[in-house]
């Protein structure tokens, strides 16, 4: 039994600290994602945060210049992005477009910048690949309490507003009739959508961060009609892929070909992309027999 | 321009427009509309695309700021989200991607502007079911709205806009892209809710033949004018002639009724334009094409 367990769970496991410190940030970072990316992707704005994700580089490679957790990096850039496409009129949609695609090659081509920068004076070697593509097993515990935070503000914003957000996604002169501010509505869901993406750059990297934010809830969606649930749902698959990932990575160091283990976020993104696949399944099948 | 006497306000008078004028971009899109609208009536708001229907919707639900004039709603000055108004929008385009049934609609009708997840609430479940049920939509209430078809969401709309049990009951063009027979059942449907609950009822439709039945009066719309008084005050020759800026001739078949483009003595002649033309053939007038076939 314990055979099987140490083939599942190679040694080490449970008393590796980044081991701890992956679980519990991706863990609460992947639940962030899908409840906040059930709206991105109702409210059709899975292409700013995907945006906002490419914008987060930014953030991230300018605190590497300046010596600070890349998690404030993320946090600013995105945040202030987001006002600005607000601003431009993602609301719009032609304006949408354009203010994402302005806000994101602007911002892209200071990270081009930053990200030289990194590379050539200072000494954060591998500074680009942790910026871009994530590294959990490095995450400093100290940025637990700030990841509590944000997290909770982001679920605050969007459970607080579920129902305005949701009316406003059916039509927004429905909305706007019944009473609710759809402007500040708006521009305080993409608010939730920019904090989830900065914190899934912290884990699983900035330009992997979408895979977590809309994966998870365009998987929901097959799985359930009712609204409340496809966020609960979400949750539930982000966390599995986030968690069954650390697993899968750990395990890997004694996988070929070098035994120095395979990135984490290669397996989170793999598996946020199977259930994806395996929830087509039914439709499938059903489409199949009728 | 209108029949309408100004009168002192009745006291079921529900909704009450006076002398509303709208610019959109230097151009007049509503010039001087008035008209009110009593308690349980139901009345059409008839005109082609560009009449200014959609426009005078919107300025009474507080979407567009009139330049002049008011509106009033149960005798006092509309507020936004005010629970005297229910509306119907055009259409919604969702897709069946969105996981949101009919009566999840149906609910955010009633609670949809507060803030937070709702607790699931006995009453607030039979408050849907009474209105799926009043609307006919039980059978349909689980599935994703997204699914269903034209007429169907129409009726969802429409519960979704009543659940709040509002005065007025705003319809904008409900029978667009419907079938005859969808079209008839959301007429009847709303005609029967109307005279139940004593709803005023304004229902915008570029046709208006479908509604000659139910409708208690008329609100005629051209080039942002409108006349307003019982089918047979405003549908003539006259009345229409002056609200369209050339002449027209209303013409009865049976139990239906066609405006057409008359020869040209009005202010707009047109030389060479067949006399039996419709109206609609010519982009200057906002056609009133009252039968395709």
């Amino acid at each position: 039994m314990s055979h099987v367990l140490s083939l599942i769970f190679a040694p080490g496991f449970f008393g590796s600290g980044p081991v701890q410190v992956a679980l519990v940030t991706g863990g609460i970072v992947a639940i962030v994602s899908g409840i906040v990316g059930t709206f991105a992707v109702l409210r059709g704005q899975s292409y700013a945060g995907h945006a906002l994700a490419d914008i987060s580089v930014t953030g991230g490679s300018g605190s590497f210049l300046v010596g600070i957790s890349p998690l404030w990096g993320f946090v600013g850039i995105s945040v202030l992005a987001a006002a600005v496409m607000d601003m431009i009129g993602v609301q719009r949609p032609r304006g949408r477009d354009l203010a994402t695609g302005i806000v994101r090659g602007a911002g892209l081509g200071l990270a081009a910048l930053f990200l030289y920068w990194d590379a050539t004076y200072t000494s954060t070697t591998g500074a680009t690949i942790t910026i871009l593509f994530g590294s959990m097993f490095t995450i400093s515990s100290s940025v637990i309490p700030v990841v509590v935070l944000l997290s909770l503000a982001a679920i605050g914003i969007v459970a607080t507003l579920y129902r305005p957000l949701l009316l406003s996604s059916v039509s927004a002169d429905l909305a706007y009739v019944r009473g609710v501010s759809v402007r500040l509505a708006g521009a305080l869901c993409l608010t939730a959508v920019a904090l989830a993406v900065a914190l899934s750059a912290l884990t699983i990297g900035a330009i992997l961060s979408t895979a977590l934010l809309v994966g998870p809830a365009a998987t929901a969606l097959r799985l359930t009609n009712k609204p409340g649930l496809v966020m609960i749902w979400a949750a539930i698959i982000g966390l599995a892929a986030t968690w069954l990932g650390v697993l899968l990575a750990f395990d890997s160091f004694y996988w070929p070909p070098a035994r120095q283990g395979w990135p984490v976020s290669f397996f989170v993104v793999a598996l946020v992309f199977a259930f994806y696949l395996l929830a087509q399944l039914p439709a499938l099948i059903r489409a199949r027999r009728a | 321009m209108t029949t309408d006497r100004d009168h002192a306000v009745e006291p079921d008078e529900t909704l009450a427009v006076d002398g509303v004028c709208v610019r959109l971009a230097g151009r007049e899109v509503l010039h001087d509309v008035r008209f009110a609208i009593r308690a349980g009536e139901f009345v059409g708001l008839i005109g082609s695309n560009g009449a200014g229907k959609t426009t005078l919707l919107r300025v009474i639900l507080g979407l567009q700021a009139p330049a002049t004039g008011t509106v009033r709603i149960a005798g006092r000055p509309r507020a936004r989200g005010s629970q005297l108004i229910g509306y119907v929008p055009q259409r919604i385009l969702l897709d069946p991607d969105m996981p949101l049934r009919a009566r999840d609609l149906v609910g955010l009708g009633l609670d949809g502007h507060r803030f937070g997840i709702p607790l699931p609430s006995r009453k607030r479940r039979q408050l849907v079911d009474q209105m799926l049920d009043a609307v006919d939509a039980v059978r349909f209430g689980d599935e994703r709205v997204g699914n269903l078809s034209g007429g169907e969401q129409q009726r969802v709309l429409v519960a979704h806009a009543l659940i709040s049990r509002p005065r007025l009951l705003l319809l904008d063009e409900p029978l667009a892209n419907l079938d005859i027979r969808s079209e008839q059942e959301v007429i009847a449907l709303v005609a029967r809710i109307a005279k139940e609950q004593r709803i005023a009822v304004l229902i915008s439709a570029h046709e208006m033949n479908p509604l000659l039945p139910v409708m208690d009066r008329i609100v005629y719309m051209a080039a942002g004018r409108a006349a307003s008084g019982t089918t047979s005050e405003v549908v003539q020759p006259a009345v229409l002639s002056e609200l369209y800026g050339q002449h027209v001739d209303v013409i009865h078949i049976h139990d239906r009724i066609l405006v057409v483009a008359g020869q040209g003595n009005g202010p707009d002649p047109t030389p060479g334009e067949h006399q039996d033309a419709p109206v609609g053939h010519r982009d200057r007038v906002p056609a009133h094409l009252a039968d395709h076939t």
